[in-house]
């Protein structure tokens, strides 16, 4: 009886909380967005593509690489030098997605730690004798190793071409481009292989679906690696006094600007849904905090906050030298300028988007209450 | 009131819902223990992180590395072994004590329902919960009882109606119930689950889902000690806790609550049901239905009801401590905790802590994941005393490497229920300058609806 009582009490309560609110936004909801459309596009159109464009890019090195060492000259070391560049650039566009195979090997450990360690690096040429495979071995193979390698171990043009032909030299900048090509293939055939359709079905909203642990990559790489290790390590946000030798692309010295402006704009392109060729424009973070916000009669716009922000960050790194090594060296607090700029997006993404999205920041799996 | 007291101390009742009790409480916590060992929650919550956050007051509470493990057995152990009232008195000591220990190591896991194991098995040391199918009782034919005190098996329905009721009064807010959040992010990110995942986008569920919620826990007790209603109750008491099972991830504590339930219903259900499973564990029942009634043994006994008192009269108030604070109760959590209130708020932040060297004025900030697991790193960034015993930390850690002048800033932000972010702690505040004490924490910032 009580019972019965209270169940109508209940409804009634209820339809009138519901009469209460704004009736127009049972009409602006939008139909339930589309969680394995955007995983579709997500694989689709940026991340297989952009794995392949690197990987593409990587065996061009390789390429590149066997040709200067069968024909050791300036001219050659020149073309393996760009192919460097270019795979490297490809690189900052596949760095965010450290999920499915790329997260079981630790692709980014054995691709890019810098600075490199010159002292294990040439320990490893003398002893002829490494295991890249070892943790030990992070900090002395990938593109900044071999920064170190084609611009800095010696002073002269003639110098490094004469001391990359030596044997044992030679030996180990192979086995480096080799390393950084079949882990890359083992990445991306996976991909294509099996781990596309099961990142796709992974379509839920627990810690371990695939949207949570994208978004959670995606936020990782912007924290550690853009605004981090590209940024805010070298100017000395991090240890209290700038240190130009943590800048990224230390011996090649003019190409830090353009591996930070390159991994800024993926970040940018992924959350926007814009594909790996900037040709079609898919369903992305930003619509999905869009419809958020209009179902929740939210009045902060989430996703235009971030967008200005970001703007924001790329004026002031608009304004830096191509070679972040002299920036922070001459006039640190432009750096400075782009760090706090760039950490002022790390709130609205981090507390705002996260809540929106109700996405755990490191999912841990533990009891709640 | 002289007269009613002796009559009701002197009331006896069946004592085999609370040797009921006593048992699924004791396999539960088992389970609980058990499962909570399996997936390595014992090294990742309490043996991998370097450092731990402490209660207010319980600093000497610390891990004892891979001892851990022991104490979790140890636990584990005595959970079984009142469960089957082997040695009970002793056992269910050894259970609180360990229990708490555990709780207390860390207060990053803080649970309300682990708090409420805690009050449970306190409770539980006072009364003659082994006079009845037990093994104590079964091997000294003394202790065997078909009738306990009264007001044995009525303290912990007290302790239940405490949680339920004051559950529901923290739900009489405006955000649960004019704007149906936290519920409403929460259910929206729920899309994808069969068949209601659909309804998880109507802004009427979620009302639906806060009303029900508050009016549920208000009035379900009510319901459970009205014999007429009780097994409709215990119908919704199931349906609520399934719901909240599959929507969230709330580990045991559904469990316990319908386990907790079952305290209110009748003597000779109880019966039925000890009898059965004694049938099945081939134990005769018959020795302990004697008409014999439970009488004091030991000094326990005699003190019980005036240790009770007091323990009840400081559950009564205590939840009601967060009044002496101003602000928002939500923002500052000051008096949120051990009061029952369950699920009531989504909060995210973010703590970026600066360290300054005020005679040069260089500084630099801290990467919080050298420190803390992610776990702890989410706890922090939202509740002031988190932030201010891991500032000090870190200003140990930073003299011990030889810094001087230390002074300890945080810029921090937090988002509450759906709220655009805000500053959450003054950022002009050296943290190393205020202590964690239970006076009012001036340095929290007010939060702007």
């Amino acid at each position: 009886m009580y019972q019965k009582i209270s169940i109508i009490i209940l409804l009634i309560v209820t339809t009138l909380s519901c009469n209460d609110t704004d009736p127009i936004s049972a009409i602006d909801r939008v139909d339930s967005f589309d969680r394995s459309e955007m995983l579709s596009f997500w694989a689709d159109e940026i991340i297989i593509p952009a794995y392949m464009a690197y990987a593409n890019d990587l065996s061009e090195m390789d390429e590149t690489a066997k040709t200067f060492f069968a024909d050791p000259s300036a001219s050659n070391l020149e073309k393996l030098r760009e192919s460097w560049l270019e795979a490297y650039i490809s690189w900052q566009s596949v760095s965010l997605f450290e999920i499915g195979k790329a997260e079981e090997i630790g692709l980014h450990n054995y691709t890019n730690i810098y600075p490199t360690n010159i002292e294990l690096i040439h320990s490893n040429i003398s002893n002829n004798n490494y295991n890249l495979i070892l943790p030990s071995n992070f900090a002395a193979q990938g593109f900044p190793a071999l920064d170190y390698l084609l611009y800095g171990i010696e002073d002269t043009e003639e110098g490094i071409v004469s001391t990359l032909s030596k044997e044992d030299v030679r030996t180990y900048a192979i086995s480096l481009i080799e390393r950084l090509y079949s882990i890359t293939t083992e990445v991306l055939d996976h991909w294509t292989e099996s781990y596309r359709s099961e990142f796709v079905a992974n379509d839920g909203s627990s810690g371990t679906a695939s949207v949570d642990k994208v978004v959670n990559d995606f936020l990782f790489f912007y924290e550690k690696y853009l605004r981090a290790a590209k940024i805010g390590i070298p100017a000395g946000k991090f240890s209290g006094s700038k240190s130009s030798r943590h800048v990224e692309g230390f011996y090649s010295e003019k190409y830090s600007k353009l591996l930070f402006q390159r991994a800024f704009t993926s970040v940018k392109d992924f959350f926007n849904g814009i594909s790996y060729d900037g040709q079609r424009r898919g369903t992305s973070i930003k619509q999905y905090l869009d419809q958020i916000q209009n179902i929740s009669n939210s009045d902060i716009d989430y996703s235009g906050n971030i967008i200005s922000q970001w703007n924001v960050a790329q004026s002031a790194a608009d304004a830096l030298d191509s070679n972040f090594k002299t920036q922070v060296e001459e006039d640190n607090t432009k750096m400075l300028a782009v760090y706090d700029e760039l950490q002022k997006a790390i709130v609205l993404l981090k507390v705002d988007m996260m809540q929106a999205l109700n996405i755990q920041v490191d999912f841990v799996d533990a009891d709640g209450d | 009131m002289k007269h009613y007291w002796p009559s009701y101390i002197n009331k006896t009742t069946k004592a085999a819902p609370l040797a009921a009790f006593r048992f699924l409480f004791g396999l539960l916590m088992l389970i609980s223990l058990i499962r909570f060992w399996y997936y390595g929650w014992i090294e990742k919550l309490y043996i991998l992180p370097t450092f731990h956050f402490h209660y207010y007051g319980f600093d000497w509470v610390t891990v004892p590395g891979p001892w851990t493990y022991l104490l979790f057995f140890v636990c584990g152990l005595s959970s079984f072994s009142f469960a089957i009232g082997y040695k009970y008195r002793l056992s269910i000591i050894i259970f609180f004590l360990s229990f708490t220990y555990i709780e207390l190591m860390d207060k990053t896991t803080y649970l309300n329902h682990y708090y409420l194991v805690s009050l449970l098995s306190f409770i539980l040391i006072w009364i003659p919960a082994h006079a009845h199918f037990s093994v104590d009782a079964y091997k000294h034919k003394g202790l065997a009882n078909e009738y306990i005190p009264r007001w044995s098996l009525d303290a912990l329905r007290l302790m239940i109606a405490i949680v339920y009721i004051y559950a529901g009064l923290a739900k009489l807010n405006s955000d649960w119930m004019i704007d149906a959040l936290p519920l409403s992010i929460w259910l929206r990110a729920k899309v994808d689950l069969p068949i209601i995942g659909s309804l998880m986008d109507e802004q009427w569920l979620h009302y639906l889902f806060s009303w029900g919620g508050a009016i549920y826990d208000l009035f379900i007790v009510f319901f459970l000690i009205c014999s007429r209603t009780r097994i409709y109750a215990f119908a919704t008491m199931l349906f609520f806790h399934i719901m909240t099972r599959l929507l969230f991830p709330i580990g045991m504590f559904p469990y316990i609550m319908i386990a907790a339930s079952l305290l209110f219903f009748s003597a000779s259900f109880h019966t039925r049901f000890l009898s059965g499973l004694s049938k099945i564990l081939l134990i005769p029942y018959d020795v302990f239905c004697n008409g014999l009634t439970y009488r004091r043994h030991i000094n326990f006994d005699r003190y019980a009801p005036y240790i009770l008192i007091p323990f009840f009269l400081v559950q009564i108030l205590f939840p009601l401590r967060c009044h002496l604070y101003p602000g928002n109760l939500f923002w500052t959590e000051q008096g949120y905790r051990f009061s029952w209130r369950v699920m009531l708020m989504e909060k995210t932040g973010y703590a970026n802590f600066k360290v300054v060297d005020s005679q040069s004025g260089k500084h630099f900030y801290v990467q919080n994941e050298d420190f803390l697991t992610s776990f702890q790193q989410k706890q922090m960034s939202t509740q002031a005393d988190f932030i201010i015993e891991y500032a000090h930390y870190l200003g140990e850690h930073f003299k011990s490497q030889g810094h001087q002048n230390i002074q300890i800033f945080v810029e921090s932000y937090a988002s509450l229920n759906g709220r655009k972010s805000q500053p959450y702690i003054d950022p002009d505040v050296d943290l190393l300058t205020v202590k964690n004490s239970l006076a009012h924490k001036k340095y929290i910032l007010p939060l702007h609806e």
